[in-house]
C-alpha cells in the first residue's frame, strides 16, 4: 500500500521526547471502527441482536481480565483503570440502555450503542469536575472494545507488533502502553497529548522519539509509510524524498555520535575556556527522573516541579507522601542541590478535585503562590515536608509565580510558622535553606531590586516569562510564531534580572526551555545568567557548548546583541558568532 | 418520598463518591428487588449504575439521600448506609 503521488508532507507537533529516527509507521487506531452502519432489524430478530450484543460485551470482558492477568506489578496503577473499565461494561447507562434500544428502536446493536454512548459521554464532559470529566475517556474506551467485537474489525494488537516500527496513535490509552513491548518501538507520533501525557513520559523516559499532540497524524499517514520523527523539532517527516532521508540519516548519525561523545565528558564539570564553572542543571518532575539528570551529568536540580504529586488523584496528598517522595530525591542526589518548587497548579494542569477553578483566563488567574496563599492549610503541608525532608540533603526552595514583594513576604512567615511547629513537635528538619522566586511575572523583573532584599536567589522561568511579556498564548497557533525568546524585550528582562541580582549579590538562574539551548548558553552567560537548569536530555550539549565559549569575548559580542532592535537580528548575529558550538553536533547545517 | 424507606447519608470517604466506591454502592444496590435511589439537591441517580451515581458529582460531605422503593430492600438500605458511613472501607 504505497501512497500513490509519494509528496514529501511535514507535519508539525509537539516535541514530546528528543532525538531522531526513521521507520515504517505502524497505525494502532481502529480503522472501520468509526464508520457505524445503521439498519433496521425484523421483529423476530431482536433477541439475536441482543445476545449478538451480550457476546460482544462479553468478549471484551474476557480480553480485559486477560490483560489485566498479564499486567506487570509495576504497571498496577493502570490495572486498576482497567478494573474500572471492566465494571463499566455491564453498566446500567451502558448495557442496559443499549439492548433496550435494541429492543424498542429495532436498530442493529453497532447504532444502539453508538447513540447510547452519544448520550452518556456529554453528561460526562460537561461536568465541571476535572475527575469525571474523565469518566468519558473511560465510556469511549469501554465502547470501543464493544464495538470492535461487534464490527468484527481486527483488532491491532500492539502486543503482536513483531517488527520495529514507528508506532502511529490518536492517542495512547495506559491499557495500550501497558500491552506494548517497548523494544520494539522506534518513536511515538500521536495526533493528541502534549509532553505530561502519558507517552511522552514513557517516551522520555525510555529515550524513544515522540512527537505529540500532531492533530491529524493518522489520517495523514498510512500504516507502512516511511517516517520521520524528529522529536527535538516536533516535526514527521511523511514519505521522506531520498534527499531529506539521506540528510536525515546524517543528521541521525551525527546526533547519536555527538551524544555519546559529549555523554562520556558530560560528566565532568562544564568549564569556559577561561575557567568559569558553570553549573548545569536538571529538570524533573517525577523523583524517578533523578536518575536521567545524574546520567546526563546534570550538577544538581534545578527544578523539581511538585504538581505530579498533586495529579491524577481525587484528593490532596499528605505530608507524609510527599515527604518520602522530596527524601527519595534527595537520597539519590547526595550533596548536590534540589531546587524544590512549591506547588504551582494553573490552568493546563488542573488538579481534579479543585472545584472552584474554573477561570475564564487561568493564565492570569488563582494559580502557583496565589493558590497557596488563600489555601495556607494545603501550601504549609508542603513546606512541612520540604523542612523536612531538607533535613536529608542539599535543598532550595523555589517560589512560583511571585509578582510583588507581599507574596514573598506571606510565603515566608508560612514557612517561618510551619519551621516553628516541627520545632514543636520535635520532628527533624531544617530550616536554614536558600528561598528564592520564580522570575516569570514582568512586574517581578521591574521590582527585583525590592524582592532582592528578601529572598537568596533568583530563578528565571523563560516560558511563562516570555508569554506574558510578550502577551502571547503559545498554545494558540495564530499567535505562536510571536512567541519570541530572543525578543529584545525578552532579552532586556533576563539582564535587567541578573543585574540586579549581581548588585544585591544573589544569584540568578534560569530554569526555562531557554536554557536548554546550547545555541543561546553564550548568550544567557553574557547576560549575566549564574546557572542554567533543563531537561535532562539537553545536558550534555549545554556542557559541550558552555566549553566551547570564552567569557571574556563576550563583552562586544553582548554590546552588539543589545544593540538590536528584532529578535530575527538577535537570531542571525547569535547563529553568526556561535553557530560552530551548534555545528558540531550537525556540521551539515553549517551556512555560508 | 416515604421518608421510613429512605436515609441521609454525608460522604465521609475523603476521594467521595468516585469510581470505586460508585462501583461498592452499585454492587450492593444490585441485589435490591426493587429499585434504589440516590438523590442529591434534586437530582437522583439509579444506584444501581455506577455511572449514573458518578453524574451526581459527590465529593466528601456531601448529603445525600438513598431511598429503596420496595420495603423488602430495607436492609440493603441499612448496609448501603453503613458503607456510605464507613467511608466505603478506604
Amino acid at each position: 500500500m504505497e501512497n500513490q503521488d509519494h509528496q514529501e508532507i511535514i507535519l508539525r507537533g509537539i516535541g514530546g521526547s528528543p532525538g531522531i529516527c526513521i521507520g515504517k509507521a505502524y497505525l494502532v487506531d481502529k480503522e472501520g471502527v468509526d464508520v457505524v452502519k445503521k439498519y433496521y432489524i425484523r421483529k423476530e430478530s431482536r433477541p439475536a441482536e441482543v445476545g449478538r450484543f451480550k457476546t460482544a460485551v462479553k468478549k471484551a470482558r474476557e480480553a480485559l481480565r486477560r490483560i489485566i492477568e498479564n499486567t506487570p506489578e509495576e504497571f498496577r496503577q493502570h490495572a486498576q483503570i482497567l478494573e474500572t473499565h471492566m465494571l463499566l461494561l455491564e453498566d446500567k447507562m451502558l448495557y442496559d440502555r443499549t439492548i433496550e434500544v435494541i429492543e424498542k428502536e429495532r436498530v442493529n446493536a453497532e447504532w444502539a450503542l453508538k447513540k447510547v454512548v452519544a448520550l452518556v459521554k456529554p453528561m460526562f464532559e460537561n461536568m465541571s469536575d476535572d475527575y469525571l470529566k474523565q469518566r468519558a475517556e473511560d465510556i469511549t474506551h469501554v465502547s470501543d472494545r464493544i464495538m470492535e467485537n461487534l464490527v468484527g474489525a481486527d483488532q491491532v494488537n500492539i502486543a503482536r507488533i513483531d517488527k520495529r516500527v514507528i508506532l502511529v496513535a490518536r492517542d495512547l490509552s495506559p491499557a495500550e502502553t501497558s500491552q506494548i513491548q517497548l523494544e520494539r518501538i522506534k518513536g511515538f507520533v500521536t495526533n493528541r497529548g502534549g509532553r505530561a501525557s502519558h507517552t511522552g513520559i514513557i517516551a522520555r523516559t525510555l529515550e524513544i522519539p515522540a512527537v505529540l499532540g500532531v492533530g491529524n497524524a493518522t489520517l495523514t499517514i498510512k500504516n507502512d509509510d516511511i517516517i520521520i520523527v524528529d522529536g527535538e523539532a516536533g516535526i514527521v517527516v511523511v514519505n521522506p524524498t531520498e534527499q531529506t532521508l539521506l540528510e536525515t540519516e546524517e543528521r541521525r548519525e551525527h546526533y547519536e555520535i555527538q551524544k555519546a561523545l559529549m555523554a562520556r565528558k558530560s560528566h565532568l564539570p562544564a568549564r569556559t575556556r577561561d575557567g568559569v564553572r558553570i553549573s548545569v542543571m536538571g529538570n524533573i518532575e517525577l523523583p524517578e527522573e533523578v536518575v536521567s539528570v545524574l546520567d546526563h551529568g546534570g550538577d544538581g536540580i534545578g527544578l523539581y516541579r511538585t504538581e505530579f504529586q498533586y495529579l491524577s488523584r481525587p484528593d490532596f496528598p499528605g505530608e507524609e507522601m510527599l515527604f518520602e517522595n522530596y527524601k527519595d530525591v534527595l537520597d539519590v542526589m547526595g550533596k548536590h542541590p534540589v531546587t524544590i518548587r512549591t506547588l504551582d497548579i494553573n490552568g493546563d494542569k488542573a488538579v481534579n478535585y479543585i472545584r472552584d477553578n474554573h477561570e475564564l483566563n487561568p493564565a492570569l488567574g488563582l494559580r502557583a503562590i496565589r493558590y497557596c496563599l488563600q489555601k495556607p492549610e494545603i501550601f504549609k503541608t508542603q513546606l512541612r515536608a520540604i523542612l523536612r525532608a531538607a533535613a536529608f540533603g542539599n535543598v532550595r526552595i523555589l517560589i512560583p509565580m511571585i509578582s510583588g514583594i507581599e507574596e514573598v513576604e506571606q510565603a515566608i512567615d508560612l514557612l517561618d510558622e510551619a519551621a516553628r511547629c516541627l520545632e514543636k513537635q520535635g520532628v527533624p528538619h531544617n530550616r536554614e535553606v536558600p528561598v528564592g522566586i520564580m522570575i516569570e511575572v514582568p512586574s517581578a523583573v521591574v521590582t527585583a531590586d525590592i524582592l532582592a532584599e528578601k529572598v537568596d536567589f533568583f530563578s528565571i522561568g523563560t516560558n511563562d516569562l516570555i508569554q506574558y511579556t510578550l502577551a502571547i498564548d503559545r498554545g494558540n497557533r495564530h499567535v505562536a510564531h510571536l512567541h519570541q525568546p530572543l525578543h529584545p524585550a525578552i532579552l532586556r528582562m533576563i539582564k535587567r534580572t541578573c543585574d540586579v541580582g549581581r548588585e544585591k549579590g544573589i544569584k540568578t538562574y534560569m530554569c526555562g526551555e531557554m536554557a536548554g539551548e546550547p545555541l543561546f548558553a553564550p548568550l544567557l552567560l553574557g547576560l549575566g545568567v549564574d546557572e542554567l537548569s533543563m531537561n535532562p536530555q539537553a545536558i550534555p550539549m549545554v556542557k559541550n557548548a558552555i566549553r566551547s565559549i570564552n567569557t571574556e569575548d563576550l563583552g562586544d559580542f553582548m554590546d552588539a546583541v543589545m544593540r538590536l532592535t528584532t529578535a530575527s537580528e538577535v537570531q542571525v548575529l547569535v547563529e553568526r558568532h556561535f553557530g560552530a558550538v551548534v555545528s558540531k553536533i550537525e556540521p551539515e547545517q553549517q551556512e555560508q | 418520598m416515604n421518608t421510613a424507606q429512605s436515609k441521609t447519608i454525608r460522604i465521609v470517604n475523603d476521594l467521595g463518591l468516585h469510581a470505586r466506591s460508585a462501583a461498592k454502592l452499585a454492587k450492593l444496590a444490585a441485589q435490591a428487588g426493587g429499585g434504589v435511589w440516590i438523590m442529591k439537591n434534586g437530582s437522583t441517580a439509579d444506584a444501581t449504575s455506577m455511572l449514573d451515581i458518578l453524574t451526581l458529582a459527590c465529593p466528601k460531605g456531601t448529603e445525600i439521600t438513598v431511598s429503596v422503593d420496595d420495603e423488602a430492600d430495607l436492609d440493603i438500605l441499612e448496609h448501603i448506609a453503613a458503607l456510605v458511613r464507613s467511608g466505603f472501607g478506604e
